[in-house]
């Protein structure tokens, strides 16, 4: 078997793992999961901008709650069904990724880090400004009757299973696919030395942006259907945890592969979820996870299993 | 009030901001100069500061004065000796690798933070300040009977908070004097230069990187010391600090001291004033846009000479 299709075979494999396991899993850890896999398409994202083409965006809350308020407001404010309001979404994060990429691409390095922070910092804080419409905070519930997409219930769990499994295979095979083929090639040429790159006539301006526009609207489905499926839509979503979020997932399941995201969102949630169980100070997990995969593994879960194992990973 | 005493109001509100915040920007600056390090969890050592403050103060008993004099000196050698062990254990171990160890620093945040809320918890405490006199400042105004004196209602300052800006100042020159007139300070100095060549000329670059770092996180919760009499010690409370430092650092240019204490003398005033006449939410708003356009299109800062 050739490695694409070998790998073809194992994501596909996932995908239908996790379409068998609906019928299984008890409601607790059913909804937990639509849940992961919502996120995991966020980290998919993410892993796209920073696993791939070595840009380490601190920032990518603003695009994750772009694509929530750019849905829930429309449902809000304009009276937008669930389609519309999704497509709302999804333009808002193309805006304001390609917005935000034509400035911080000027910078690279820690400077790119700290203009995608505060560029971030901003947008929270302009959600907290404009509480009037975004009540701010404390958020507004999107009701049931709102969510109802082609007649298909979405606050209903199966259905939502359903639609958060549909985002993460579209995610996750848009990934596979992005780095076949030679555009993802050269954004991993980009990474390891863009100079080169640059020497062999590849215009590396133009593959940042298209990186970093890609890895914004992903992550802006990911807000969009994270607010639309749990029905809630608050600005905590848009502050620096959640830019820390993505980055720690992608850490954790091995930043530059295809899978790794999922296994990090799905390892590091029932860390969470387990550790919250005995005490309130749950980030305290995250901070320890942050230190220890810098220090002992910054290749990640996937990273380590494909360096020691399975060399053909995507 | 009128306009005028308004105004003198809000910078003298925004003069306070202006010192502490220039403690803990240089704090940063310093580290970010010598080691090339960004110090995300700077914040939380202003917490830290705040928090063993109100430790200090509480188990001293006695007149305030006693408990804050011990405070003004355990809380910042205390945070400190913690920055130092965290250089030896994490950023050391990283080889101050930039990127990775702004992951770490991430980590170390949440650490820090997490650890305080299971033990200090999430309550606000407040220090007493050691003496706290209210001063009315007169304002002069033309009357009928020509110029005259008069003292506005609302406005004033205390005691307290004058000597906060003065205890800030004389750190700050003492800062000054350090790196410029001491070996230690030329030591660092050159490390900050060249570290390839300071290290050929024997000079131990680790242990000046242990020492930059306990210093700079020394000096930020001096900061929170100075503050937490009129601030109350918090665990979420270093937020604010590290953003408002960020700012602070990264217009007076990274790694310049003068720009920085320049800098943070005119963010702390604009702050002031903008918040008072407007919501400090946009105030926020409009400094965290600049950071991020002097970032983009001056990355040298508006004082600096030096790209980042």
């Amino acid at each position: 078997m050739s490695a694409a299709r070998r790998s073809l075979a194992l994501h596909g494999g996932l995908i239908a793992l996790l379409f068998a396991l609906q019928f299984v899993l008890p409601d607790y850890h059913h909804g937990n999961l639509a849940r992961i896999m919502v996120l995991a398409s966020y980290a998919v994202g993410y892993n796209i901008l920073f696993g791939y083409t070595g840009l380490l965006s601190l920032g990518h809350a603003l695009f994750f709650a772009a694509g929530m308020y750019g849905m829930g407001l429309t449902i809000q404010h304009l009276g937008f069904t669930p389609a519309p309001a999704l497509v709302a979404g999804l333009v808002t994060g193309i805006v304001v990724s390609a917005g935000l990429a034509l400035l911080a691409l000027r910078t690279s390095g820690v400077a790119f880090m700290i203009v995608t922070l505060m560029f971030a910092q901003a947008g929270y804080l302009t959600i907290l400004y404009f509480g009037e419409y975004t009540r701010g905070d404390e958020g507004f519930v999107i009701q049931q009757a709102e969510r109802v997409l082609w007649g298909i219930d979405l606050s209903d769990p199966t259905n939502r299973y359903f639609a958060a499994l549909i985002l993460f295979a579209i995610c996750l095979m848009t990934c596979l696919h992005l780095v076949q083929r030679p555009f993802g090639k050269t954004l991993v040429a980009v990474r390891e030395n863009e100079e080169r790159v640059r020497m062999l006539g590849y215009d590396t301006f133009a593959h940042k942006l298209g990186a970093m526009i890609v890895s914004g609207t992903i992550s802006a489905a990911a807000g969009a259907v994270y607010g639309l499926l749990f029905g809630y839509v608050g600005a905590s979503f848009a502050s620096v945890q959640y830019s820390i979020f993505p980055l720690l997932w992608v850490l954790l399941g091995g930043a530059g592969t295809v899978l790794g995201p999922f296994i990090g969102t799905l390892f590091m949630f029932y860390l969470i979820d387990f550790s919250s169980g005995i005490t309130t100070a749950y980030m305290l997990i995250a901070g320890v996870a942050l230190v220890v995969l810098t220090l002992f593994a910054p290749q990640g879960l996937t990273g380590e299993l494909r360096r020691r194992l399975w060399r053909w990973l995507p | 009030m009128d306009f005028g005493p308004y105004i003198l109001l809000a910078s003298l509100e925004g003069a306070v901001t202006a010192a502490v915040l220039a403690l803990t920007a240089v704090g940063l600056s310093l580290v970010f100069g010598v080691m090339r390090v960004v110090n995300i969890a700077h914040g939380e050592f202003f917490m830290l500061g705040a928090v063993i403050a109100w430790w200090v103060a509480q188990s001293m008993g006695g007149h305030p004065a006693v408990g804050f004099a011990a405070a003004l000196v355990i809380a910042p050698l205390a945070v400190a000796a913690i920055a130092v062990a965290a250089d030896m254990t994490i950023l050391k171990r990283l080889d101050y690798d930039p990127e990775r160890t702004i992951v770490a620093t991430i980590g170390l945040l949440y650490i820090i933070q997490q650890v305080t809320l299971m033990t200090y918890g999430p309550d606000a405490r407040p220090v007493e300040a050691p003496f706290d006199t209210r001063l009315a400042i007169p304002w002069i105004e033309r009357g009928e009977g020509g110029w005259q004196l008069y003292w506005p209602w609302g406005l004033g300052t205390t005691s307290y908070k004058l000597a906060v800006i003065g205890a800030a100042g004389a750190v700050l020159i003492g800062v000054w004097l350090l790196m410029s007139r001491t070996r230690i300070g030329l030591v660092m100095r050159a490390t900050q230069m060249d570290r390839d060549m300071a290290l050929a000329f024997a000079i131990p670059v680790e242990k000046v990187y242990a020492l930059v770092f306990g210093l700079g996180a020394g000096l930020a919760a001096l900061g929170a010391v100075l503050i937490v009499p009129i601030q109350q010690a918090h665990y979420l409370m270093g937020a604010d600090p590290l953003l408002l430092s960020f700012i602070v650092v990264i217009i007076g240019g990274l790694g310049s001291l003068p720009g920085t204490v320049l800098a943070a003398v005119f963010i702390g005033l604009s702050d002031g004033i903008i918040s008072v006449f407007f919501s400090p939410t946009l105030a926020k708003i409009l400094a965290t846009l600049l950071v991020g356009m002097v970032l983009v299109f001056r990355p040298q800062g508006l004082f600096g000479s030096r790209a980042a």
